[in-house]
């Protein structure tokens, strides 16, 4: 069975910084990973893989750079890599993006096998928009499974599957066909250390790279800036609060009386708010 | 609608860049929300937006609309009255056993079937689970734009939907506009808006729109759902006080400071991002725009720096006491109340006096 991983290489957003004085983002020797959702969902297609038979894709759409992700993604064992690269791309909003995708995953299809299962993280650090995925399904005419936390069975040769998925107030169990994609919760599972079979391997690993018309893309405006019907006004930086924090705080104090003095600062803040407390708080 | 008719005029610029709305979505008209409901049962968030899309409407000079879906015609009925108390002039009702729970394909077809219909100009949904399954399906469907997770909506000098959300990791925030498609989609996440007040006796119009989908064309089935028996999202959304610590509590242990306070005032407890990545709390307790946002009375942040994407999250909060030992952190540009303290010191000292005060004003009262 043939399963694609869709991961998205993304700058450590633990470490960036933005310019106190200009407001720009600091980029520089900022480090890129793979999205730490797309990981649950890479592990997740190995153990498909593992359980069923079959291969493994990732395929990412990026930068030339991007490759590493993706030869990184080779050392936990995946089969095959594909890189979607083209300046057509730059700027793709969501929309965008998940038409470049799908296009990528048909010609993956045609190239390497359908894929029966489609997976992706359940957003990204970067974008956090967990559009992409949605987005590659419609166009694609999978069934969508998204947040889920648990592939109960699957079942290759009946077209099934049954997964968990967190709803709202309550876990789902849902039972569809293939060919579907998948997005995977967080926490369901921990990446795998890679073999050094795998290691050597994906350092060999030649990676398979298409530019748009590689991938059969002919409508080359509905890609990147062209095709994205979202456009960016403005990027700025929140306003500063015109009430300041009202400091309080005395060298000498001792903790007991500034948290004396804090409780008070509270109550006067906002006098109703210890009725409500008085009413409703846990006992001493 | 075919895609072909979608496409807007022929042009060298970038889609976004054109001011002309094509010929064929000038008809788009109106604000629309779709409602979230659990049998009858109406998800904050659904009536959060309905508070925001009513200014929208009024800026705009339209109607303001809600999309309900369900399968019990009594109950569609039920949670439209509660809509329009909440601001809507009218009511979509889908009515369909295919609706009974959320799936995707029936929501999709049910709500572009009605957008399709009746051309509102812009759509919202809750930054749920189910409101961005559905809304990426939705806007994809449409080929239209959509922007996830905004903190605040605007109808900009030309009329258009001004969507303004985090980005770069919560970094910065940036405004969206969607000009030539329609509807111009936004999802928001709950409580990032207040409830509205609600206007007993207000009614609205309903207009019924079948589904046409038989369930054997529904490949998704429902084999079960098991209920949380404890909604953490909710409450922790929803509380009235929240305690929340970062890193400067500095280890895992120190983090029980936290809950002890949180037990002492009844409250809800949560922390910010870093605390999840290290595994101190779990993701359901992250407070910020990738976690929860809060709206409580009185929010306590102890150990936190405050950088933006955690104030996203936090700055509906009505009194905000920051605790830090840095002066200069960004917590104190946006908190109320601010203690230059090491939280590891200072928490168990507020916890006795929040104590001691009031167990006496307990007795008293």
């Amino acid at each position: 069975m043939h399963i694609v991983v869709c991961i998205k290489q993304v700058p450590d957003s633990a470490q960036i910084r933005v310019h106190p004085v200009t407001n720009t983002i600091m980029r520089q020797g900022v480090p890129t990973i793979i999205n730490p959702y797309d990981l649950f969902a890479v592990e997740e297609a190995l153990r498909m893989r593992d359980k069923v038979g079959g291969t493994v894709t990732v395929l990412t759409m990026g930068p030339q750079a991007a490759e590493d992700a993706l030869r990184r993604a080779l050392t936990f064992g995946v089969d095959r890599a594909v890189l979607l690269t083209d300046r057509a791309f730059a700027g793709s909003d969501t929309l965008a993006t998940s038409f470049a995708l799908a296009a990528a995953l048909s010609k993956i299809g045609r190239e390497f096998g359908e894929p029966r299962v489609v997976f992706t993280g359940k957003q990204t650090i970067d974008g956090d928009t967990a559009q992409v995925g949605p987005g590659i399904a419609k166009r694609l005419k999978l069934n969508q499974l998204t947040y889920v936390a648990k592939i109960v069975a699957i079942k290759p040769a009946e077209g099934e599957i049954v997964v968990e998925r967190r709803a709202e107030g309550g876990m789902q169990t849902l039972s569809t066909k293939l060919p579907v994609l998948i997005t995977m919760l967080e926490g369901t599972n921990e990446i795998r250390r890679g073999t050094i079979d795998d290691a050597l391997r994906a350092s060999r690993q030649e990676i398979v790279t298409w530019s748009a018309a590689d991938a059969g893309i002919t409508e080359v405006a509905k890609c990147g800036l062209k095709g994205s019907p979202t456009i960016v006004k403005k990027v700025f930086a929140p306003p500063p609060r015109a009430e300041k924090a009202l400091q309080i705080a005395t060298a000498d104090q001792s903790m007991e009386e500034l948290a004396e003095a804090t409780t008070k600062a509270i109550f006067k803040r906002r006098p109703k708010l210890e009725e409500d407390l008085i009413r409703f708080s846990a006992g001493p | 609608m075919t895609e072909a008719e979608k496409k807007p005029p022929a042009s060298s610029g970038r889609a976004g860049t054109r001011k002309e709305l094509p010929e064929h979505f000038k008809a788009y008209k109106n604000v629309w929300v779709v409602i979230e409901s659990e049998m009858g049962a109406i998800h904050p968030v659904s009536l959060e937006l309905l508070g925001e899309g009513r200014k929208l409407a009024d800026k705009r000079g339209v109607e303001l609309a809600g999309v309900v879906l369900g399968s019990d015609r009594a109950t569609n009925a039920a949670v439209a009255a509660a809509i329009f108390e909440h601001g809507a002039d009218r009511a979509y009702i889908v009515a369909d056993p295919a609706l009974e729970h959320y799936r995707n394909e029936a929501y999709t077809k049910a709500v572009t079937d009605i957008v399709n219909t009746y051309k509102p100009e812009i759509l919202l949904l809750g930054a749920t689970n189910l409101g961005r399954d559905l809304a990426g399906s939705v806007a994809t469907t449409l080929l239209t734009g959509l922007t996830a997770d905004c903190t605040e909506l605007a109808i900009d000098e030309e009329g258009s939907l001004a969507a303004t959300r985090p980005t770069f990791g919560g970094s910065l925030l940036c405004t969206i506009l969607t000009l030539n498609y329609r509807p111009q989609m936004a999802t928001v996440r709950p409580r990032v808006f207040a409830l509205p007040a609600r206007e007993p006796g207000r009614t609205g119009q309903i207009i019924e729109h079948p589904l046409n989908l038989a369930e054997d064309d529904i490949i998704t089935k429902v084999v079960q759902f098991v209920a949380d028996r404890h909604s953490d999202e909710v409450q922790l959304a929803y509380a009235d006080i929240v305690v929340a610590g970062g890193l400067g509590l500095r280890s895992m242990e120190n983090f029980q400071l936290v809950k002890n306070l949180a037990a002492v005032l009844g409250a809800e407890y949560g922390g910010s991002r870093p605390l999840v990545q290290k595994g101190w709390i779990s993701s359901d307790r992250q407070i910020g725009q990738t976690g929860k946002t809060i709206r409580p009375k009185l929010y306590i942040a102890a150990g936190i720096s405050g950088a933006i994407q955690h104030r996203v999250g936090v700055e509906g909060a009505d009194t905000i006491l920051a605790i830090n030992t840095d002066p200069n952190a960004p917590i104190f540009q946006f908190a109320h109340l601010g203690v230059i303290a090491d939280a590891i010191e200072f928490l168990p000292a507020l916890t006795e006096v929040f104590r001691a005060r009031l167990a006496v004003n307990r007795l008293a009262s």
